[in-house]
């Protein structure tokens, strides 16, 4: 199959690649670009694993070929947080137990990032609502939903002190 | 003179030692996104394989041609059996003393079975060699029902050992019978079951599933042509087995052998066995010079990888009339699909299936064990579990609520009455075990108080009450299990895998500036070794955790161990790692003592330093003490300061708990509500409190799914019908409760600091309360037992066949 060239902006960053059309968004990332961090738990969209933003939208990345995110802006776990620190979701699923074997943790931080953006308070009834679509075997949510809470939390105080 | 601040509370507290909530270490890493998982790993001219497999559960395979998928772009090699057999590893040997075809070796047994290995520059073109690959099978008669596999005429699923009448555990009697496994005095229970008041009988069904963690299985080969050594890296819980094992099958020495483990995304039993994936990947790194990597997906995991349970036990259980139980009975048929390959210890085939007995004083027991093969995918591992004690655990009591239905009478009353008694420890049961320690009366009434168990009984009666008069459809369930688990194997004079003694290990390097490096034998797959094992060690040997690295999975520098699984790593390689920190000490104290110009026996220890006995202001610190010893001439003394122990533990460790769960269930569609959910678990000395919560959470968690939907299902023709994530249910934050924990603290009195182990306690304990609120909830209607799991058409047939719906 030919290869086609695509470019998308990942992370901030302008990246080329050059693949057939049926490969996975997923493979590009983590094969071609070395971004590691999304992984691939059932290849069916059931795990999240490999939850990743596409547009402002959490997608998993495992069922989007490269060339539906041409021109496309990707945001993976490795866009959250900066190099001076953690984003205060990493910071409060550390603080929280949030996570134990740590595959599901890039796809879930990623989709509780989203999450939080579409609603910046959300219930603990719309955190489980809202994390619904990511897997976690070892944790049993509990500490999650705790985690994503008090990240909502903290996040509201900063922007109140802010304004 | 030294200042004696900082406080010894602030010292102690400094250390982040046993018993503090200490954050991990891991999660920086992981929560970046930069873990080092098997499938991140890349290598210059890496090739990828992928398998063929059987679309039929039993067939003759009559021919593999591979011409086609060779002229597939970026297809280099298509392994078959016949490939393998020169090399003698079409074959390979199970963990269970039985062996298992690598790739299909003249038929198949399963459906999903290896049939071929795929050799090709990536994935998408290995992909493309699998469908271009053409077989001829030929279909035979399916199997699944593990008694009908016992009937005379049931065909021969293993040609390969037609004839042979003992297997690796004793007779076979059938064609189809792997071993008869026997504990107990049979004779003296059936004795005791003619004459006694009461006796009931009942056939427990633990289903078929799977521990799918959510990554799933693989591994990377690298086989250095020049300098003859093999590198593996791989999701192995086991890793130095794994390097054991491998030498042993392909004839690679030892040394010539590195085997890493790197970071896990969950194991759960999953990823100790040996698979085909791992031979062949070797096998194609040998051939073609490359590193080759192997990752299972979903569908191929959940098909041909591990599965658990799939026990059908038969029960009996004598009592008085007044409730005092005097002896039980159990016959399983243990299911082992077409090759057994369980990992259990060798001297048990139906692992500590023999812990049945429970928390209770059960004064005479007999448990016959009888292994049989089936047209299912190889295995029956430890899903979360110490072999098979979720199977026992889950059978006692079921048999102790259906007791409690044959005698009316209440079930928490039943178990008090039965409990092994705080004063009977260590008590010897009557199917083998030394009980180590345990407090179950206390457990059990802080666990009936904390829900308010008779406000909870009233409140279901008064439902059933409203239930008949027709003012409510939802019927109360009230879960109860009181759990013995048996956990940290274990004693090398009766634990064994494949010969290899199931001690563990642990080194410990202290550096001169007073950090230090400690590796293990064991692997973490999220359970925070990392973490845990710094607080055991900063508690022996007074350097904070934040001062020591653990490092732990690469065979080239962790000392020789077993792994982790079957709760074993605290019990086992904790105790290592405690028993090496006191070697640090015993040379600490020496050098001490020499520099502080006083007797060894004049100085004691005080949390991070020895000082001079009645002088506590005369003292040297544990990293001043490090830096002498490399650098300073102390006569009489080596450099250095290092220590390593390998712990042969003296018995099992005993955690156990009391879980009540309390559950809605609405009869007409079968839907169910976990109302409350409390878990009370003592596992002794508490390491790391946040992170026992955590694993009562995630064990709890997937002993819901077991219970209440998680299932490898097949249908008659032997095709899997839970292959995806859309058939295999594993729950999410929505369907998942919150749950209560508590403790009591019971140490263990052998092991060195009186750790239990808890990882798997929840799995255990889990299962059978949320099977019993089930029950419960319908045994005022005249239910005694249905099958797990428990789904919603499940429950509404239970409540259809009890006539509820009018």
């Amino acid at each position: 199959m030919a290869k086609q060239h695509y470019t998308l902006t990942v992370n901030g960053e302008q990246r080329d690649v050059l693949c057939e059309p049926r490969e996975l968004l997923i493979h590009t990332l983590r094969e071609q670009l070395d971004i590691t961090g999304p992984h691939v738990g059932c290849e069916t969209s059931h795990c999240g694993a490999c939850t990743v933003e596409i547009n402002g939208k959490s997608v998993k990345s495992c069922t989007v070929f490269t060339a539906q995110a041409n021109g496309a802006d990707v945001t993976t776990i490795e866009g959250l947080g900066s190099p001076d620190g953690l984003h205060v979701l990493q910071e409060k699923f550390r603080e929280h137990h949030g996570l134990q074997c740590g595959y599901c943790t890039p796809g879930m931080i990623t989709r509780a990032h989203r999450l939080l953006q579409e609603n910046p308070n959300p219930t603990e009834e719309e955190v489980r609502f809202g994390i619904a679509g990511n897997l976690c075997r070892c944790t049993g949510y509990q500490n999650i939903v705790k985690s994503i809470l008090a990240a909502a939390a903290e996040m509201n105080a900063a922007k109140e002190a802010a304004e | 003179m030294n200042d004696l601040t900082p406080s010894r509370e602030e010292r102690t507290e400094n250390l982040k030692g046993l018993g503090c909530s200490r954050k991990r270490v891991e999660d920086a890493r992981f929560t970046q996104g930069k873990g080092n998982y098997v499938d991140d790993i890349k290598m210059p001219g890496m090739l990828f394989g992928d398998f063929v497999r059987s679309p039929y559960a039993h067939a003759r395979v009559k021919n593999i041609n591979s011409e086609e998928a060779l002229k597939v772009p970026g297809v280099l090699a298509v392994l078959t059996a016949k490939d393998l057999e020169p090399l003698g590893l079409h074959w390979m040997p199970t963990l269970a003393g039985d062996k298992q075809m690598v790739l299909a070796d003249g038929k198949v047994l399963f459906q999903g079975q290896e049939v071929a290995f795929v050799v090709a520059t990536d994935r998408y073109a290995a992909a493309d060699g699998i469908e271009a690959v053409e077989v001829e099978y030929e279909e035979l008669p399916v199997v699944v029902d593990p008694f009908k596999a016992l009937d005379p005429d049931a065909p021969v699923l293993r040609e390969d050992l037609e004839g042979q009448t003992e297997g690796a555990h004793g007779p076979r009697k059938h064609h189809n019978h792997i071993f008869l496994w026997e504990a107990g005095d049979k004779e003296a229970t059936e004795s005791v079951l003619a004459s006694a008041d009461v006796v009931a009988e009942e056939m427990v069904y633990y289903h078929r599933t799977h521990p799918c963690p959510l990554e799933p299985c693989g591994c990377v080969a690298s086989m250095d042509k020049v300098n003859g050594k093999l590198t593996l890296w791989g999701t192995f819980q086991a890793p130095h087995a794994v390097r054991t094992v491998a030498s042993l099958i392909s004839g690679i020495a030892e040394h010539n052998i590195r085997v890493i483990s790197p970071d896990i995304g969950g194991g759960f039993g999953n990823k100790v066995g040996v698979y085909p994936g791992y031979v062949c990947s070797i096998v194609a790194s040998i051939v073609t010079g490359k590193p080759v990597k192997w990752i299972e997906d979903r569908m191929d995991n959940l098909m041909a990888t591990a599965f658990a349970r799939d026990y059908w036990m038969k029960g009996k259980i004598a009592a008085t009339k007044e409730g005092k139980i005097t002896g039980l009975w159990c016959h399983t048929t243990a299911d082992h699909g077409g090759f057994d390959a369980c990992a259990d210890p060798t001297k048990f085939p139906a692992g500590f299936m023999n812990i049945c007995t429970g928390s209770y004083d059960i004064p005479v027991a007999y448990l016959g064990v009888d292994g049989v093969y089936t047209n299912k995918a190889p295995g029956g591992v430890a899903y979360r579990c110490s072999f098979r004690v979720t199977e026992a655990a889950y059978f006692i009591e079921r048999m102790i609520e259906i007791l409690a239905i044959e005698l009316n009478m209440d079930a928490a009353e039943l178990r008090r009455i039965n409990f092994i008694k705080k004063e009977q420890f260590p008590y010897q049961s009557a199917l083998g075990w030394e009980y180590d320690s345990g407090d179950y009366h206390t457990a059990w009434e802080k666990a009936l108080k904390a829900v308010d168990y008779e406000g909870l009984r009233k409140e279901q009666a008064e439902r059933v009450e409203a239930f008949k008069r027709g003012e409510t459809r939802k019927l109360l369930g009230i879960g109860l299990t009181h759990f013995t688990e048996i956990v940290g194997a274990g004693p090398v004079k009766n634990c064994d895998i494949l010969g290899l003694g199931m001690f563990d290990s642990c080194e410990i390097r202290i550096h001169p500036t007073g950090s230090a490096i400690a590796r293990l034998g064991t692997i973490s797959q999220g359970q925070g070794h990392a973490t845990t094992f710094a607080q055991i060690l900063a508690s022996e040997i007074g350097l904070p955790a934040d001062s020591i690295t653990i490092e732990e999975g690469d065979t080239d520098t962790a000392p020789y161990g077993l792994g982790t699984y079957g709760s074993r790593s605290t019990p086992v390689a904790g105790a290592a790692t405690a028993m090496a920190g006191r070697k640090i000490r015993a040379k600490a104290q020496m050098i001490a003592a020499y520099l502080l110009e006083v007797h060894d026996d004049d100085v004691e220890w005080d949390v991070d330093r020895f000082a001079v006995k009645g002088a506590p202001e005369r003292f040297k610190t544990m990293a001043e003490i490090a830096f002498a010893a490399y650098n300073q001439a102390i006569p009489g003394i080596e450099p250095g300061l290092e220590a390593v122990s390998y712990y042969d533990p003296p018995n099992m460790t005993y955690p156990f708990g009391a879980y009540i769960c309390v559950m809605e269930i609405d009869v007409d569609t079968g839907v169910h509500e976990i109302r409350q959910f409390y878990a009370l678990d003592d596992c002794g000395t508490r390491i790391n409190p946040m992170i026992i919560e955590g694993q009562v959470h995630g064990g709890v968690t997937e002993a819901l799914a077991i219970a209440m939907g998680q299932e490898i299902a097949y249908d008659e023709m032997g095709n899997v019908k839970t292959g995806t994530l859309m058939d295999f249910f594993l729950p999410t934050a929505w369907e998942t409760p919150n749950y209560t924990t508590d403790h009591t603290t019971t140490p263990s009195p052998h092991h060195p600091i009186g750790a239990k182990g808890v990882g798997e306690s929840p799995n255990v304990g889990g299962v059978p309360a949320f099977s019993n609120a089930v029950h419960d909830a319908f045994r005022a209607f005249g239910l005694r037992q249905s099958h797990m799991p428990h789904d919603h058409w499940r429950i509404w047939k239970t409540a259809h066949d009890l006539g509820l719906h009018g």
